[in-house]
C-alpha cells in the first residue's frame, strides 16, 4: 500500500459522557490518524454510537478534551462538524425516501453551495453554473459507487443494501476529511458486504479520507482496519492493531464471556 | 474456398481501416460513437475516432505490435475498445474479442490458443483476471486498460493506461508521419480482420478467422436489404465477442457510417435504450422475451381501465397490426381502430420500450416464439429475423420487408447460396464464409465440403417461397422409440413463450415419451405468487410450491394441445415434467455464454432426475453444487415433485 498514514488528526482525551446518572462513556482516550481506517468495536451498549456522536458534536461530553488538527475544540454543533470536514452515515438509514438517488446525494453538497437562495430558485447565471459543477461531482460519486442504473429511482423503492450505498454517497458528496460510518454493513448479505468493504477501502485509498467505523462483523473489522479501539460498558478495554486486539484477553472476555 | 478477387472494391475501400479514414474525410463532423459518461452522452465524431485510432495504432506499434499479431479485447462495449479493434487492423493485426463475463480460467484457453501478446481490457476487474493467469501465458507482453479506476497501485511495467498509449502513439506519429498510412496501404481485403471464438457448445472453442472482404460483404448485403444509411443509431450492448455485435456495431457502422452508442453500464441498458431511441436494433430473442414479460407484469398491476384498453387494442393489433406493417390490404374500420390504438397504446408502449424510432430490428441466435414475434410486429415495430453463425458473419438469411413469416428465418441474403443436404442439414456458400479455423486445418476441412459449402449443423428446409425454415440443431434432432421425429428445441421454444417459463430442456431421444425440465421465471412467477398471497423464500422454495407446479402444468398442457394439431410433432407432447430447484447458469456450465442450453451436459449432470422421470417416480431428491459469482461454491438441494401432464390424442395421423 502506498497510502501513508499521517499525523494525529483528531485526539480525544479522557472523554466522559453522562446522561443524568447513566455513564455512557467513562474516561476514554484515543486518537485518530490522518488517512487511517479506525474501527470502534464492542458489544451492544458499549457506547460506540455515543462515541461517534461525541466526535461529530451531537453529544457534548461533560469531561475531557478534543483536539482537532492540533487545536482544542470547544463546544460544537453538528452542522459545524460538517463544515469542518466531518461527515457521517447512520445506523438507521436517514435518507429522503421520496427523493431520487441523485437528489439525495445532491443534498450532501448543500454546504458547498455559495450562491444565494433567490438565484438558486430561478436557476440563474452563477447559480446555474454552480449547480452544474455540483452535479458533475455528484455524478462522479454515482460512478464511483456504481449506482448509475438507479440514478433517478426514488430511494424508498431501493433494497436496503443500495440505500446504504446511497447514504455513503451523500456523505461523500461533502468531500469530508473524516468519514464516520455507523455500522455500514449491518443487515447486509455477504456479497453486499464485500461491495461495501471495497467502496470503503477505495474511498480511503483514492480520496485519502480518514475513516472511523463502527462494525459488528469481526471479519470485516479485522480485514479492513488499520487500528481498532474496543469499548465495553463505556470503558476502553483495548486499542491497537487488529492482531493485538484479537489476542487481548480482556477483549476476548468481553465478547465471549468470562469462562474463556 | 470461395474466390474473393471480385471483392477488391473499385474505390479501394475494401478493408475496415480504409473505410474508417474514408468516413473521417467525407463526414468528419458526423457522430461516429457515443458513450454515456457521468450521466451525459459524450460524442466522438468520425474525425475524432480516426485521430484516436491513429494514435492507438501508432502506440501499439511503438510497443512492438506487428503485422499478424493478435490483440485480445476484453470488456463491455466501450468506444476505446472498438477503436482498438480498428487500431489493430490498421497494423495488419487481428483483434480477438473475448466474452467479458467469463472467469479467468475460461479465458485462458482462448488467450493461449491465439498466442496473445497484447491485450486491451476495460478495467481493473479484467486486469486482475489476466494477472491471475499471467503465469500460464508466457506470450503475453502488454496489457492496456481503458478505465484507470482502482489502478493506482498497479505498478507492473507491462500495464499501460489507454491515454498513455495514445500519447506514445502521437509522439511516434510525429516522428514517423508516413508510417501508419503505409501500414494501412499494405492491408489486403483477404487479410484476416477479426477472430471470433465459437462459444464452445461443442467441444473446445475454435477461433473463426474472418477476412475484411467477408465481413464487408456481409455488412453491405445487410445494408442493401434494409436500405441502411449514415444517419442511423444503434445501441451497442451485446458482447463484443459475439458475431452479431461485430457485424452490426463494428462492420456495418464502418460500411454505412452510422453511429454506435455504448451504454453507461450493463444495468442501465434499458434507460439508455430509451434515451438514444436507436433506429436500428439487434437483440437475441430472450431480450425481446424479457421486455414483453416486464410489459405483461406491469400491465397486470395497472388499473382496470388501462388493462381494458390494453387488452382491447392488443386484440386489434393481433388482428391487423402485422398486415398493416407488411402493406397488405386491411379494412377501413380496422385501420381506424389501429390508428386509435397507435395513439393510446402502441405509441406509448413503443416509447417505453425505447423503440419509437426503430426502422428495423433484428433478432437471431435462437428461434423466437411466433407469438412473441407477432407481438412486436403487431405494435408497429419492424422486427425481423435473420439466420447465420460465427462462421458466416451472421449473414445467411434475412427476412425482406413485406415477406416476413414468423416461422421462417427468411430468404437467402444477397450473394448467399443455400443447399439442403440429404440428411436435412443446411449448407451455405458465399463471400461471407470463414477463411479458416485458427490453426485447426482439421476442423476447417471438416466444416467446408469439397464444393465449398459450409456445413451449418442446423437441420432445416426451404418452404414454397424459398424461405429457410430451421427446425433444430441437426445433431439434436432425434427419434422417439416409435420412430417419430423429436426436435427438442422446437418444443422448448413453444414452452419458453410462456412468461412463467424461463428455460426448458426436453428429453426424448430413443425414449417412449417426451419429458421436460423447467426453469421458472422468478420475476413473472414471483409477481404471480405475490398477487395470490403465496409466500416464498427464494427461487428453490418458489419452484417447489404446489400452486406453481399446477401453473406450469397448465402451460405444458396448452403446448401439448398445440402439438397435437401438427402430425409431424404430435408424438412429442410432454408427458412428465419437473421444475428444477436451481436456475440454469453459465457459471455452472449448464448454459453457454450466449445462454444456450448445453443439453448433453445437463442430461449428464441431472441423470438421477431423468431416470426418475422415466421410472415413473412421483418425486426425487437431488443435491447440486453451484458456483457463486465470486467463485465460491455452495450446494442447493431439494426434493423435486414430478408431475404428469395431460396429453392429447393426435388430431390426424400423417398418412
Amino acid at each position: 500500500m502506498s497510502r501513508k498514514i499521517g499525523d494525529v488528526i483528531l485526539d480525544l482525551q479522557n472523554i466522559s459522557l453522562r446522561f443524568g446518572g447513566v455513564k455512557a462513556l467513562t474516561d476514554i482516550s484515543f486518537n485518530i490518524r490522518e488517512h487511517e481506517v479506525r474501527a470502534i468495536i464492542g458489544p451492544n451498549g458499549a457506547g460506540k454510537s455515543s462515541m461517534l456522536n461525541v466526535i461529530n458534536g451531537v453529544y457534548h461530553p461533560q469531561d475531557g478534551k478534543i483536539f482537532y488538527r492540533g487545536a482544542e475544540r470547544k463546544k460544537m454543533e453538528p452542522h459545524m462538524a460538517a463544515s469542518t470536514g466531518i461527515a457521517r452515515t447512520f445506523q438507521n438509514i436517514a435518507l429522503f425516501k421520496g427523493m431520487s438517488v441523485l437528489d439525495n446525494i445532491m443534498t450532501g453538497r448543500t454546504l458547498k453551495m455559495k450562491s444565494n437562495m433567490f438565484l438558486q430558485g430561478l436557476w440563474l447565471g452563477p447559480a446555474r453554473n454552480e449547480e452544474l459543477a455540483h452535479r458533475r461531482k455528484v455524478e462522479e460519486i454515482i460512478d464511483f459507487l456504481e449506482i448509475q442504473h438507479i440514478r433517478k429511482t426514488p430511494v424508498g423503492r431501493l433494497p436496503y443494501g443500495l440505500q446504504k450505498r446511497v447514504d455513503l454517497g451523500r456523505a461523500l458528496a461533502m468531500e469530508p476529511q473524516i468519514l464516520l460510518l455507523d455500522e455500514p454493513m449491518a443487515g447486509m448479505n455477504v456479497e453486499e458486504k464485500q461491495d461495501m468493504c471495497r467502496f470503503i477501502l477505495d474511498v480511503n485509498d483514492q480520496f485519502g479520507t480518514t475513516i472511523v467505523l463502527i462494525e459488528h462483523d469481526m471479519g470485516v473489522v479485522m480485514d479492513i482496519s488499520d487500528r481498532v479501539v474496543v469499548l465495553d460498558y463505556g470503558k476502553k478495554i483495548g486499542d491497537g492493531l487488529p492482531d493485538e486486539v484479537r489476542s487481548n484477553p480482556e477483549v476476548i472476555r468481553a465478547y465471549l464471556g468470562a469462562g474463556h | 474456398m470461395p474466390t474473393q478477387v471480385n471483392y477488391a472494391a473499385l474505390d479501394g475501400l475494401h478493408t475496415f481501416p480504409r473505410l474508417l479514414f474514408h468516413h473521417a474525410q467525407v463526414r468528419p463532423a458526423a457522430p461516429a460513437m457515443r458513450e454515456k459518461n457521468l450521466g451525459i452522452w459524450q460524442t466522438w465524431t468520425w474525425a475524432d475516432v480516426a485521430e484516436r485510432v491513429r494514435a492507438l495504432a501508432c502506440g501499439l506499434a511503438s510497443l512492438g505490435f506487428k503485422r499478424g499479431d493478435n490483440l485480445a479485447i476484453i470488456g463491455d462495449n466501450r468506444p476505446h475498445l472498438y477503436m482498438m479493434m480498428s487500431a489493430a487492423q490498421c497494423l495488419g493485426g487481428v483483434p480477438v474479442p473475448l466474452y467479458q463475463d467469463a472467469v479467468a480460467a475460461e479465458m485462458l484457453f482462448v488467450l493461449q490458443d491465439a498466442g496473445i501478446r497484447f491485450a486491451i481490457v476495460e478495467d481493473q476487474e479484467q486486469v486482475d483476471k489476466l494477472l491471475e493467469i499471467k503465469d500460464q501465458l508466457p506470450t503475453l507482453e502488454h496489457i492496456v486498460y481503458d478505465d484507470p479506476r482502482g489502478m493506482r497501485h498497479y505498478n507492473q511495467p507491462f500495464l499501460h493506461d489507454v491515454h498513455e498509449l495514445m500519447e506514445m502513439g502521437r509522439i511516434h506519429d510525429r516522428n514517423h508521419p508516413d508510417f501508419l498510412n503505409a501500414e494501412v496501404e499494405q492491408g489486403h481485403f483477404d487479410d484476416v480482420s477479426v477472430m471470433l471464438y465459437t462459444s464452445g457448445t461443442t467441444g473446445k472453442p475454435k477461433g473463426v478467422c474472418q477476412t475484411h472482404a467477408a465481413f464487408i460483404a456481409a455488412a453491405q448485403g445487410g445494408a442493401q436489404v434494409d436500405k441502411l444509411g449514415a444517419d442511423g443509431d444503434i445501441l451497442s450492448y451485446l458482447p463484443m465477442a459475439w458475431v452479431g455485435d461485430h457485424l452490426f456495431s463494428f462492420a456495418q457502422s464502418l460500411v454505412c457510417g452510422f453511429t454506435i452508442n455504448c451504454p453507461e453500464s450493463a444495468d442501465t441498458v434499458m434507460t439508455d435504450l430509451r434515451e438514444i431511441g436507436p433506429t436500428y436494433y439487434f437483440a437475441p430473442p430472450r431480450v425481446f422475451e424479457s421486455l414483453l414479460t416486464s410489459v405483461q407484469i406491469r400491465m397486470e398491476d395497472a388499473g382496470p381501465i388501462k388493462q381494458k384498453l390494453y387488452h382491447h387494442f392488443m386484440q386489434v393489433a393481433k388482428r391487423c397490426g402485422a398486415d398493416i406493417l407488411d402493406g397488405k390490404p386491411v379494412s377501413g374500420a380496422d385501420r381506424f381502430q389501429y390508428w386509435l390504438g397507435s395513439l393510446m397504446i402502441y405509441g406509448p408502449l413503443r416509447n417505453v420500450l425505447g423503440m419509437s424510432r426503430i426502422k428495423v430490428a433484428y433478432t437471431a441466435g435462437a428461434a423466437i416464439g411466433p407469438e412473441l414475434f407477432k407481438f412486436y410486429r403487431s405494435i408497429g415495430i419492424n422486427l425481423k429475423q435473420l439466420y447465420g453463425q460465427t462462421e458466416t458473419c451472421a449473414y445467411v438469411c434475412l427476412q425482406p420487408d413485406g415477406q416476413v413469416k414468423s416461422d421462417t428465418v427468411g430468404a437467402p441474403a444477397p450473394g448467399v447460396e443455400i443447399k439442403i443436404a440429404d440428411n436435412g442439414e443446411v449448407l451455405v456458400k458465399g463471400a461471407m464464409l470463414l477463411k479458416e479455423y485458427y490453426q485447426r486445418p482439421d476442423a476447417t476441412a471438416e466444416s467446408i465440403n469439397a464444393d465449398g459449402y459450409f456445413l451449418t449443423g442446423d437441420a432445416g428446409f426451404l418452404d414454397e417461397d424459398g424461405h429457410l425454415k430451421i427446425i433444430d440443431r441437426a445433431k439434436d434432432v432425434g427419434k422417439l422409440s416409435n420412430g417419430a421425429m423429436f426436435a427438442p428445441n422446437y418444443i422448448e421454444n413453444k414452452l419458453k413463450f410462456y412468461p412463467f417459463v424461463k428455460e426448458a430442456v426436453c428429453f426424448g431421444h430413443d425414449r417412449d415419451m417426451v419429458t421436460a425440465f423447467i426453469n421458472i421465471d422468478i420475476g413473472a412467477v414471483g409477481n404471480w405468487a405475490e398477487r395470490r398471497n403465496i409466500a416464498y423464500a427464494g427461487y428453490t422454495d418458489l419452484a417447489g410450491k404446489a400452486q406453481v407446479l399446477e401453473l406450469i402444468k397448465t402451460c405444458i398442457e396448452e403446448v401439448n394441445a398445440g402439438l397435437a394439431h401438427d402430425a409431424m410433432v404430435a408424438d412429442s407432447q410432454v408427458h412428465r415434467f419437473l421444475v428444477l430447484h436451481k436456475e440454469l447458469d453459465p457459471d455452472d456450465d449448464e448454459l453457454t455464454r450466449t445462454r444456450k442450453v448445453r443439453r448433453n451436459f445437463i442430461a449428464e449432470k441431472y441423470k438421477v432426475l431423468i431416470d426418475a422421470l422415466y421410472a415413473g417416480k412421483p418425486n426425487q431428491y437431488i443435491e447440486t453444487e453451484v458456483k457463486f459469482e465470486d467463485g465460491r461454491r455452495g450446494k442447493v438441494s431439494a426434493d423435486l415433485t414430478i408431475v404428469d401432464a395431460k396429453t392429447f390424442p393426435v388430431a390426424k395421423k400423417a398418412a
